[in-house]
């Protein structure tokens, strides 16, 4: 099958005519080793079947960026029949400097002229015909988004790939034009495919081409000491711009005939500008939009219309039985919309899904499993196992799907670019830039969008560094964590403001993010913050189809997920819950025989300097097995002391009564079985903190790690995450628990931060020296670069040396 | 007159004569149009100052002040923006 590669800026309009023309055959991954996207699908309405390649956006074919030099090996080494190069023709300069560099490569190339409509609306003009001729190669007017020019445009890229082409440049006005001629016949001379663009290339200083091609690089070299320009001196990477442009200004620019004579002109884009991004109003805007989405997304009070009418629950309509269940179908799904308060669309997406389709299912399928004449082990793990792991899993799905959404079209109208311009200052302090803040605060919300929104992110390090601290952000799934401890010390202790313990958490969570970053900014993710040199692209309506795509793709990766990774370890748990040493089978009651409990107990004194160890005594291992149970999924921390609760009730030998019966503990706040477990083990408030404050920064719910993974994409580097954050939640338990149960820890505390934090600054700036032993790392692998910041190798082994280090 | 970018007024033209600063972010400031002869009006600044938003080759770029002053300008008359330059 054919091969035709798209190319072309980002916010050309790329996603939309790749959509067009794959359809439903387009399959997204990752490119291997990086995680910028690779979706490849099939165009079947050419004289044969084409396989669509759609590369990532870029603005040039510079060493720099990992999607760059994606691009660049993508043509010169897989060959592509052809190479589709979208341009805005909105934005005819810029886009065509990408198109000059790719005419360097000796392969077919059509030029895709996009978003005609726009310039003609404006009432500009592009002469199509007289662009061919002086580009030399095919250019079709297209538009993408109403599919208009698309089989013209395919029929044309076929014609191209039965041809050859050679490698074309506009280079050859300018004083490197023979310098570029001579490098291109030795090149050639040495049978390398592609001279003219390495030629190019190496006459720039490209970082990857230098190492390619030692031996040719000294004619470049020779040529340099001999030449002068008067405003670049002799620096080629610079004059190989400027040429570039000089040449776009010159020939190909003029095609385009305006017909306002105004060079800097309002558009609907830059009014809707003025105000967004406002020097007093942008912030103020950008903060009501964000709570507009956490509100959409999570609010069971849409509107607050429920507290403003003051609207009656369900129970006082006399819907409900007196157990609380619905008395009728009709009011079940009513029960998803409405109680006592509209709910916003998010809760409403997600009652439906959860409770009507997947609960409704599930419900049915453990029926029959219970009729049938499995043993019980076997109906055990398939209902409790199995299908409950299932179900926990696929519960996260309508949130997750509907904060994508927003933040799709947030990215997709073009909004978010200018959050980044907003919030950019801010996040500097922390070495990050402006576009790192939206996947922290998406954290606040789910950690699995959040991380794979990271993808934003242009540099590795930044990425890396802020998908380990977006777990800090405490996720819906930990609030009913802090809700119920905090209510149970309210209860218990008759201390405190349960609201206001929760909100510290939160705050804590941020605090341990700040000083994660700069920490590891500072040592092991050290680098230059990354620039901040980005297009503002115009404002445009997000479109539907294509963000119906973009959340199929993410269905479809986060399902694939719940039936794999996920599915396997809840299997796993299960086996550690309900089977003892002695491979009996257990029944729920009977957990603190079951080997996790036994772990749990090895496990016990390591969180003694938590507050909730050793000190706990007999039943102090229910703590550590409610952390280990939460790996799964967060809602388990307090569904574990339900269970658990339920069954020290079995055992015997407490008082309860201040907490009520059974269906106190089984009550879905989980204070009393907090309480239950205060009772039961003698733990302190600061101990109860350390737990919370533990669970908040520890590793997260499955999901999210598995996220992690794959958005990491390095094994090392996710491994080395696990490890954080269990350093940091160690560290963070440790320090919450001595210091509230005996305050003057707080000062050996500051003195250990002081001293670290003197030592980094000390080691950074190079007044104190560490021997570093140094790792063969670097040598094994010829391609990797100094201390650049996109290869995973030398991240890894400045990672390695500084452990040794350390 | 030349001064650098970032010490241009919001609304003010003008035309890139040097562009300074280390290999990265030259490269990038070249790749996204900022080229010797190319003309740019700042359009404005982030709320807190920095970032600079500005409008070249028709389209809008943003940089920090700290990139900003890698780029060397000649200043040129609002109502003249055409003739200037060469």
């Amino acid at each position: 099958m054919k091969r035709f590669a798209l190319a072309g800026n980002p916010n050309c309009g790329k996603t939309t005519l790749f959509n067009s023309l794959t359809g439903s055959t387009a399959h997204v991954g990752n490119w291997p080793g990086v995680t910028v996207d690779k979706r490849d699908g099939v165009y079947k309405k050419c004289a044969e079947p084409v396989a669509i390649i759609d590369l990532p956006g870029i603005y040039s074919l510079s060493p720099y960026t990992p999607e760059e030099v994606i691009a660049r090996n993508y043509i010169l080494d897989e060959k592509p029949d052809c190479v589709i190069n979208i341009v805005d023709a909105t934005n005819l300069e810029r886009n065509l400097y990408l198109t000059t560099q790719i005419l360097e490569m000796d392969v077919p190339v059509v030029i895709a002229l996009n978003m005609m409509d726009a310039v003609e609306k404006a009432g500009d003009k592009i002469d199509a015909k007289e662009l061919e001729r002086r580009l030399g190669v095919p250019v079709v007017k297209i538009s993408a988004l109403k599919e208009q020019g698309l089989s013209e445009l395919m029929d044309k890229a076929f014609n191209e790939s039965l041809k050859e082409r050679k490698g074309t440049t506009v280079l050859q006005d300018t004083a490197l034009a023979h310098l570029i001629g001579d490098v291109k016949i030795a090149l050639a001379g040495q049978k390398v495919a592609n001279p003219l663009f390495h030629a190019i290339k190496l006459v720039e200083g490209d970082e990857i081409e230098v190492e390619m091609h030692k031996d040719t690089l000294t004619m470049v070299q020779e040529f340099k000491e001999t030449f002068s320009d008067e405003i670049f001196g002799n620096d080629f990477e610079a004059l190989v711009a400027d040429g570039r442009y000089k040449y776009i200004s010159k020939h190909f620019a003029p095609v385009l005939v305006r017909q306002s004579k105004e060079k800097f002109q309002m558009t609907r884009s830059d009014k809707a500008d003025k105000v967004l991004t406002n020097r007093w109003a942008g912030i103020p805007i950008f903060l009501v939009i964000l709570f507009l989405i956490f509100h959409l997304t999570f609010s069971e009070n849409f509107l607050f219309l429920g507290s403003i009418f003051n609207l009656p629950d369900l129970e006082t309509l006399g819907l409900l039985t007196e157990e609380g269940e619905p008395i009728s179908y009709g009011v079940r799904w009513l029960a998803c919309i409405y109680d006592g308060a509209i709910f916003s669309p998010g809760v409403i997406i997600n009652n439906i899904w959860n409770d009507m389709l997947v609960g409704e299912l599930f419900g049915w399928i453990q029926g029959l499993v219970e009729g049938s004449s499995m043993a019980g082990w076997a109906v055990g793990l398939i209902n409790d196992g199995i299908i409950e792991g299932l179900a926990a899993v696929l519960s996260f799905l309508p949130p997750i799907l509907v904060l994508f959404l927003f933040f799709s079209i947030l990215e997709d109208s073009g909004y978010m670019a200018r959050i980044a311009f907003i919030l950019d200052r801010m996040f500097r302090r922390f070495g990050l830039s402006g576009r790192a803040f939206m996947p922290m605060i998406m954290g606040f919300g789910c950690s699995v969008p959040a991380m794979i929104n990271t993808r934003t992110l242009a540099d590795d390090k930044e990425r890396t560094a802020t998908v380990r601290v977006i777990p800090f952000f405490s996720c819906g799934a930990k609030l009913p964590i802090l809700t119920a401890v905090a209510g149970a010390i309210v209860m218990s202790f008759g201390l405190g403001n349960a609201d206001l313990i929760t909100y510290s958490m939160y705050i804590l969570g941020i605090v341990v993010a700040i000083v994660s970053v700069l920490l590891m900014r500072g040592t092991t993710l050290k680098g230059e913050t990354p620039p901040f040199i980005m297009e503002l692209p115009a404002y445009h309506a997000p479109q539907f189809k294509n963000l119906m795509i973009h959340l199929w793709d993410k269905t479809k990766h986060f399902i694939k997920k719940a039936f794999t990774i996920i599915l396997a370890s809840t299997i796993v748990i299960w086996f550690l819950t309900h089977f003892s040493f002695d491979w009996k089978f257990l029944e729920n009651e009977e957990i603190n025989e079951s080997i996790l409990a036994g772990l749990a107990k090895l496990l016990q004194p390591l969180f003694t300097p938590l507050g909730f160890g050793s000190q706990l005594g007999e039943f102090g291992w229910v703590f550590v097995v409610a952390v280990v149970a939460g790996l799964i999924a967060k809602e388990n921390v307090i569904a574990t002391f339900a269970t658990l609760g339920a069954c020290l009730m079995a055992v015997g030998g407490f008082d309860f009564g201040a907490i009520g019966g059974l269906d106190a503990i089984n009550a879905s706040d989980g204070i009393a079985a907090v309480q239950a477990m205060i009772i039961a083990t003698n733990i302190t408030i600061p101990a109860l903190i350390s737990f919370i404050a533990f669970n908040m920064t520890t590793i997260p719910c499955f999901a999210a790690v598995g996220t992690a993974k794959s958005e990491l994409g390095n094994k090392k580097r996710f491994n080395w995450t696990l490890v954080f954050w269990l350093v940091a939640s160690y560290i963070t338990g440790a320090a919450v628990y001595t210091i509230g149960s005996w305050w003057w820890t707080l000062f050996i505390w500051l003195a250990v931060v002081a001293a670290i934090t003197t030592v980094i600054v000390l080691y950074n700036k190079g007044k104190i020296k560490i021997k570093l032993p140094k790792k063969k790392v670097k040598k094994s692998n010829p391609s990797c670069c100094e201390g650049c910041s996109n290869c995973s190798l030398c991240d890894d082994a400045t990672k390695i040396n500084e452990k040794n280090d350390k | 007159m030349q001064k650098t970018l970032d010490q241009f007024a919001i609304g003010e033209h003008g035309i890139v004569r040097q562009v300074a600063g280390e290999g990265k972010i030259k490269r990038r400031l070249f790749d996204m149009g900022i080229t010797p002869g190319a003309e740019i009006m700042l359009r404005k600044k982030a709320p807190l100052g920095d970032p600079l938003e500005v409008t070249v080759r028709g389209y809008e770029l943003t940089l920090r002040i700290t990139e900003a002053q890698c780029v060397t300008m000649v200043v040129t008359d609002t109502k003249n923006e055409h003739g200037v330059g060469k």
